[in-house]
């Protein structure tokens, strides 16, 4: 036997508040992220991401907030990322209940905060996340950027998250500005690529639009696969993901009735 | 799942420094114990289960350790037949060494052997994995299909002394993946964040303090 592909749902969190709509049956209150992170829980979810999107610090404290009451109903390891800038940032979020943190923008600006933080907390608390757009004057062809894709950094993709790693990440949440809200399927280029270049975990994320998306994302040498609108509006269920990446031969944790 | 408790066993959650603990102390209540979160060695002592956790480098958690003593009053315990429960590096400090980064560092050494790096293709090993039971009691009603989680570079190899069950897991290479032996339990995964699973792993020990 081996580790289980990882199927991960991603939640937008702004001031304790989920931002996107989510089509859930049976919640009380559907904009609470700690109530979707228990329901993803029960539906077989391997880990949660919530990425905070709350812009002013006033409203972080909200976050923190979520992230206590979450880890102490959902029993399955929660990755905080967004607005992640120092070591003091990645103490609060862990010791508010994080088991891993993000971290995008601030490591672009900054490279040593990665060995800082790694140093400290060690790199499996480490997820380095990199959004990805396609340029054809980079070396590997891809460009990492910041803001969503809007601004550009300059900085080969590959080359960077084989910095990222040497540094001390723990992990590469591999998102595709490109494939990201297309629903024509994860980027297996770019996914092959970064597995190439990287020998800790790859979470594939940005293009899923389909159950059969999956398969293809690990074949190319995903570990894990973080998706967020299919999950929220029902399109396609975590249990369906799983069936699909089992019958491709890909192991995966089945849910168990609580 | 056991409800909520305030009336289980009276567990401690050895807090020396290692990161956050509130997972674990949650979980140890949902499922079944009564739970006190403290530093102090005399409730340490005196608690009818004592859980010893453990985030991040060996090294950094045997210093927290020895500074706070705990180490002391994990030998007696184990010594006098009372519970000691390990999770993560706490499982891993209670093997003779640890080597990372080429430095090696004496354990609580209740348990010989080595903890060092895995050979695998991919590290750190990141997920849910299966684990070979091995006969130990913390796996009572949980098939060998059930997956635990796991978030480690460094694992623990070796011969186990005559009295210890093992239950192995497999990346890369074989590790010991949970121990049993006399009044001391761990488990390298992590317990209290593996779901149902871990849960009723957690209740198997608190159901026999």
């Amino acid at each position: 036997m081996s580790v289980a592909v990882r199927v991960i749902p991603c939640l937008d969190v702004d001031q304790g508040r989920v931002v996107k709509g989510v089509n859930f049956s049976g919640l009380v209150d559907a904009g609470d992220p700690v109530e979707l992170a228990r329901a993803y829980d029960h539906a077989g979810a391997d880990e949660l991401t919530f990425l905070d999107v709350t812009a002013s610090s006033a409203g972080r404290e909200t976050t923190f907030d979520v992230v206590r009451r979450c880890a102490e109903q959902v029993f399955i390891p929660l990755t905080v990322g967004g607005g992640v800038r120092t070591v003091d940032d990645v103490d609060r979020l862990l010791r508010a209940g994080a088991d891993k943190v993000g971290v995008n923008t601030a490591a672009i600006a900054r490279p040593e905060v990665i060995a800082e933080i790694a140093d400290r907390f060690g790199n499996q608390v480490l997820v380095l996340s990199a959004d990805v757009a396609d340029r054809a004057e980079t070396p590997s062809g891809w460009e990492v950027t910041t803001h969503g894709g809007r601004r550009r950094t300059g900085i080969d993709a590959i080359e960077w998250i084989e910095r990222a790693a040497d540094l001390g990440a723990g992990e590469i949440l591999l998102n595709s500005i490109a494939g990201d809200g297309t629903k024509a399927g994860f980027d297996l280029p770019l996914i092959r690529s970064a597995r190439e270049a990287v020998s800790v975990p790859v979470i594939a994320s940005g293009g899923a639009g389909k159950a059969a998306d999956f398969p293809p994302a690990v074949d190319a040498g995903a570990d894990a696969l973080l998706a967020a609108s299919i999950f929220h509006f029902g399109e396609v269920s975590i249990g369906e993901v799983k069936s699909e990446l089992s019958a491709a031969g890909h192991p995966v944790r089945t849910a168990v009735d609580g | 799942m056991t409800a909520d408790s305030t009336a289980g066993p009276d567990v401690v959650l050895f807090d020396y420094g290692s990161g956050n603990l509130r997972s674990a102390h949650r979980a140890l209540e949902r499922a079944g114990a009564k739970v006190t979160l403290t530093d102090d060695l005399d409730r340490a002592e005196g608690c009818e289960g004592l859980v010893l956790p453990g985030v991040g480098a060996f090294a950094a958690c045997m210093k927290g350790i020895a500074e706070s003593g705990v180490d002391r009053v994990v030998r007696e315990r184990f010594g006098a037949d009372r519970p000691v429960f390990g999770i993560c590096v706490g499982h891993q400090v209670m093997f003779s060494s640890g080597t990372e980064h080429g430095v090696t560092v004496p354990g609580i050494g209740i348990l010989p052997g080595s903890v060092d790096a895995l050979r695998a293709p991919r590290l750190p090993h990141m997920g849910w994995n299966t684990v070979e039971p091995g006969g130990l009691d913390l796996f009572d009603g949980l098939g060998t299909g059930e997956r635990y989680y796991f978030v480690h570079t460094y694992g623990a190899k070796g011969t186990l002394p005559d009295g210890a069950r093992a239950a192995i897991a497999r990346h890369g290479e074989d590790f010991i993946a949970a121990v049993e032996y006399g009044s001391l339990s761990s488990t390298q995964f992590h317990p209290e964040k593996s779901g149902d699973a871990g849960a009723r792993l957690l209740a198997n020990w608190i159901e026999r303090l």
